[in-house]
């Protein structure tokens, strides 16, 4: 069968899960004695399992497999939790991880090796670690003997019932019952034979399970273990007293042999089909040469996307409206069609924007598991505060904005937060903690990176820009607090020098800042003794903005309206060149000129005016003003990319379709101070 | 040539640019469309006409006479935009006029001699013979590929 059409799905899922399983495992680090996350985690890996082998990945089901084995002993309280086994976890995680993303960029599960993960499973759950070599061999002879009479598996879970149950002097029996071929409610009679079964039987299995059963998925006979204070005869009495019961077969079994046996024959089976599959895989693999690559999905609420086909059957209609009109309609019909045209692609882009927005949580879970490994790495204690999580951002937004956080998170505990004395030592709480925060603020998303760390060090941030030649000695001293740490930011900063020799935060601070620009937004430090904040102010969506579009010589171009300060008008007379830039002076401060038809190398006029139309914009603290030929209006613009091949130009940030079908370029003010 | 035209093998798209017929392979070929509005794009390669609106997607156009500095001539009814699409890149080549398929067998493809000085050799893939025509087959990649060597802005 083609798998590759669940592969997507498959990939979804696995992520989720393993999502799911990175936060009860961080739970359970925290809350050792907390067993319903063992279970949560024995789901999942169980899960896990189960999808794996039926989409033909033998290493996922193989280590989820062992997984579960060792979780099944902590699920019975058979083994303890430790530090090591969480640890042990933590890399099964990990390498499943690794799995998943071979997958979903190659659709195989490539090379990664996980059998020392295997092994340490095995110690886990041997307890030590010379018993392998032995175990292994019992292992196969074991199988061999008992693998054609012992039909049904006995799971470590029941074993360990029976185990105390054979403590408290119950027996454990294995039965096999035949029903009459011609019984006619096989499920009701094997109803009534558990009814009569568990007065003073416990059942620990069935085989086939108990809902198979129930569904009557069972030929004329099922096999059953179970523990009982009465003697076998008496049971099968019982048994055979029911109508339509054919026959029944009882016989007792060694709880102790059972405990090796079931085990065994569990892992070797498994074996066993392992290798089988990996052979049927290899020979599946030479006949397909092509590799899957796997698009990006979205989940989408369902209701979201009723939403979206209601306000386009709307718009079909619209259009049927529009197109019935004839040359005779009333301009009052008409005028009143286009109005409702308005609303519903108004609704229309706020649903899409819908679908396509995805909660930050999907970025903010894999910090809790980052911050562990980093307060483990660096010997401090560090607890990470996690807020608005459910907070929307689009899905561009969200591809995006990882890497920077890792930074900062990274910088906030590299950096910020002390270590334990010298946080008793100032009076601080000895583990630090780091605050991420996300919320909406009118159409952009906010998201702070706080620590209550040492702050930003000023001084030191100075001595290395100038050790760095960014700044000279004499321009260190006049320059602010806020100056100074905007340094960090500056690309010389932080490869200069070796990142561990000042406390000065600037690992990459320079790439956080290029990236968070390049996606719109903007990020502002504060800092002082008792900590610093990072805050990171991005729009909701990429994909569509608020323009000015302007007209330069004959050609239309579009402004993003986030980076517009002010349009005003400036006499061409009070413009002022000093080494060969323009300037003019602007309520008290220089305003530099640049002229648009030269950087966008059109032909225009509008340099001979009088009166120049100056749009003031800004980056960041600088503002300048581009003389523009005519201003068109305000729209809101989707943008599109120039494609792959003209990847990259000069002050061209995208382009997008005006609504006469023509394509006007997106000015990229970034790129331009 | 006849039991073998349900194959896309060795089908080329031909064109004409100044008196020339040009191949290209049929499979990078997305449509050919009539010249529209185009957007000039500051900044670009001089030979980039600009880009189109190619159905919500905003396409680069190639002027193929600048790329291989042929003389520029008006645009006119017969001149079309070819849209290819090679390793996710979509550029649409503005040629004088196409209109035809063709197939060549793969041993009628000769190798390219050393060609005349105008067009460079770089862009052709081999000959294709058809009766008394000549066509130049070209390499997309290289067509499209980094053209610092061949820059005259």
């Amino acid at each position: 069968m083609d798998m590759n059409q669940y592969l997507e799905i498959f990939i979804e899922e696995s992520k989720e899960h393993l999502e799911n399983m990175n936060q009860s495992l961080l739970e359970l680090e925290n809350n050792h004695s907390d067993i319903s996350l063992v279970h949560e985690i024995f789901r999942i890996a169980h899960t896990l399992k189960g999808m794996s082998a039926t989409m033909g990945f033998n290493k996922v089901a193989n280590l989820t497999h062992e997984m579960e084995n060792v979780l099944q002993l902590l699920r019975s309280n058979e083994i303890e939790l430790s530090e090591k086994i969480v640890d042990v976890l933590f890399e099964c995680l990990d390498t499943l991880e690794g799995y998943i993303n071979q997958i979903a960029n190659s659709g195989e599960e490539g090379e990664l090796d996980s059998d020392y993960l295997v092994k340490k499973l095995n110690q886990i759950l041997q307890g030590e670690p010379e018993s392998e070599n032995n175990s292994k061999e019992e292992v196969s002879s074991t199988n061999e003997s008992n693998s054609n009479d012992i039909h049904i598996e006995v799971e470590e879970f029941s074993k360990n019932v029976a185990l105390k149950a054979a403590a408290e002097g119950f027996n454990c029996y294995k039965m096999q019952i035949d029903l009459n071929p011609n019984c006619m409610l096989k499920a009701a009679r094997a109803f009534i034979i558990f009814n009569t079964l568990e007065k003073d039987c416990e059942i620990l299995k069935s085989n086939p399970p108990v809902e198979d059963i129930e569904d009557e998925k069972f030929d004329t006979d099922f096999e059953l273990i179970i523990i009982s204070k009465v003697d076998g005869e008496t049971i099968r009495k019982r048994i055979m007293n029911i109508s339509e019961v054919e026959n029944v077969l009882i016989e007792e079994i060694d709880v102790n042999e059972l405990n090796i046996q079931a085990k065994d024959i569990e892992t070797v089976e498994e074996e066993r089909t392992v290798d089988t599959k990996n052979k049927e895989k290899d020979e599946k693999k030479s006949n397909k040469s092509k590799k899957p690559k796997l698009g990006k999905t979205v989940r989408v609420d369902i209701d979201r996307l009723d939403n979206l086909m209601n306000l386009v059957s709307e718009l079909i209609i619209t259009r049927s409206r529009l197109e019935e009109m004839d040359d005779s309609g009333r301009k009052h019909d008409i005028n009143e069609a286009v109005e409702y045209l308005g609303r519903i692609t108004t609704s229309l882009h706020d649903a899409v924007m819908k679908v396509r927005m995805v909660p930050i949580e999907r970025v903010f879970n894999r910090f809790p598991r980052m911050v562990r490994d980093l307060s483990k790495e660096l010997g401090k204690e560090i607890s990470l505060v996690m807020l608005g999580e459910e907070t929307e951002v689009d899905r561009t937004v969200i591809d995006e904005i990882g890497d920077p956080l890792i930074h900062l998170i990274r910088n906030s505990i590299d950096h910020g937060i002390e270590d334990p004395e010298t946080r008793k030592k100032h009076g601080k709480p000895e583990i630090g903690t780091v605050k991420l925060i996300a919320y909406p603020d009118g159409n952009s998303v906010v998201i702070e990176v706080e620590d209550d760390g040492q702050g930003i060090n000023i001084e030191k941030v100075k001595a290395k820009a100038i050790q760095n030649g960014l700044i000279t000695e004499e321009q260190a001293e006049n320059i602010d607090e806020k100056e100074a740490v905007n340094l960090l930011f500056k690309s010389g900063f932080s490869t200069a020098d070796k990142i561990s020799d000042i406390s000065g935060r600037g690992v990459g601070l320079d790439v956080v800042k290029t990236k968070i620009e390049a996606l719109g937004g903007i990020v502002e430090v504060k800092t002082s003794k008792s900590g610093s904040t990072f805050t990171i102010r991005l729009p909701l969506t990429l994909a569509i903005i608020q323009a000015l579009l302007v007209n330069v010589g004959m050609e239309k171009y579009a402004i993003p309206l986030n980076s517009i300060k002010e349009i005003v008008t400036i006499d061409a007379k009070s413009i002022r060149k000093i080494q060969e830039q323009e300037v003019v002076l602007y309520r008290n401060t220089t305003l530099p000129i640049l002229r648009m038809n030269k950087i966008l190398q059109v032909d225009s006029d509008a340099c001979d005016e009088e009166d120049l139309i100056v749009v003031v914009v800004k980056k960041g603290d600088k503002t300048a003003g581009f003389v523009v030929d005519n201003l068109i209006g305000q729209q809101e613009i989707v943008i599109k990319s120039l494609g792959k091949y003209l990847l990259g130009i000069k002050a061209i940030a995208g382009a997008t379709i005006l609504g006469n079908g023509q394509v006007a370029l997106i000015v990229d003010i970034n790129s331009l101070f | 040539m006849a039991e073998k035209i349900t194959t896309t093998d060795n089908q080329y798209v031909l064109f004409k640019l100044d008196n020339e017929y040009y191949g290209i392979d049929i499979l990078h070929v997305e449509t050919i469309e009539k010249v529209m509005d185009i957007t000039r794009v500051p900044h670009a390669p001089y030979y980039v006409e600009g880009v189109i609106n190619l159905r919500g997607e905003v396409v680069p156009v190639i002027n193929l006479r600048k790329r291989f500095d042929l003389p520029q001539v008006e645009l006119n009814d017969e001149s079309r935009i070819i849209i290819i699409s090679i390793e996710e890149i979509v550029v649409g080549l503005l040629v004088d006029a196409s209109s035809e398929v063709l197939q060549f067998d793969t041993e009628t493809i000769d190798d390219v001699p050393n060609f005349s000085d105008r067009l460079k050799n770089d862009y052709v893939k081999g000959i294709g013979k058809d009766n008394e025509r000549i066509i130049i087959l070209l390499d997309l990649k290289k067509v499209l590929g980094n053209t610092d060597t061949n820059e005259e802005l």
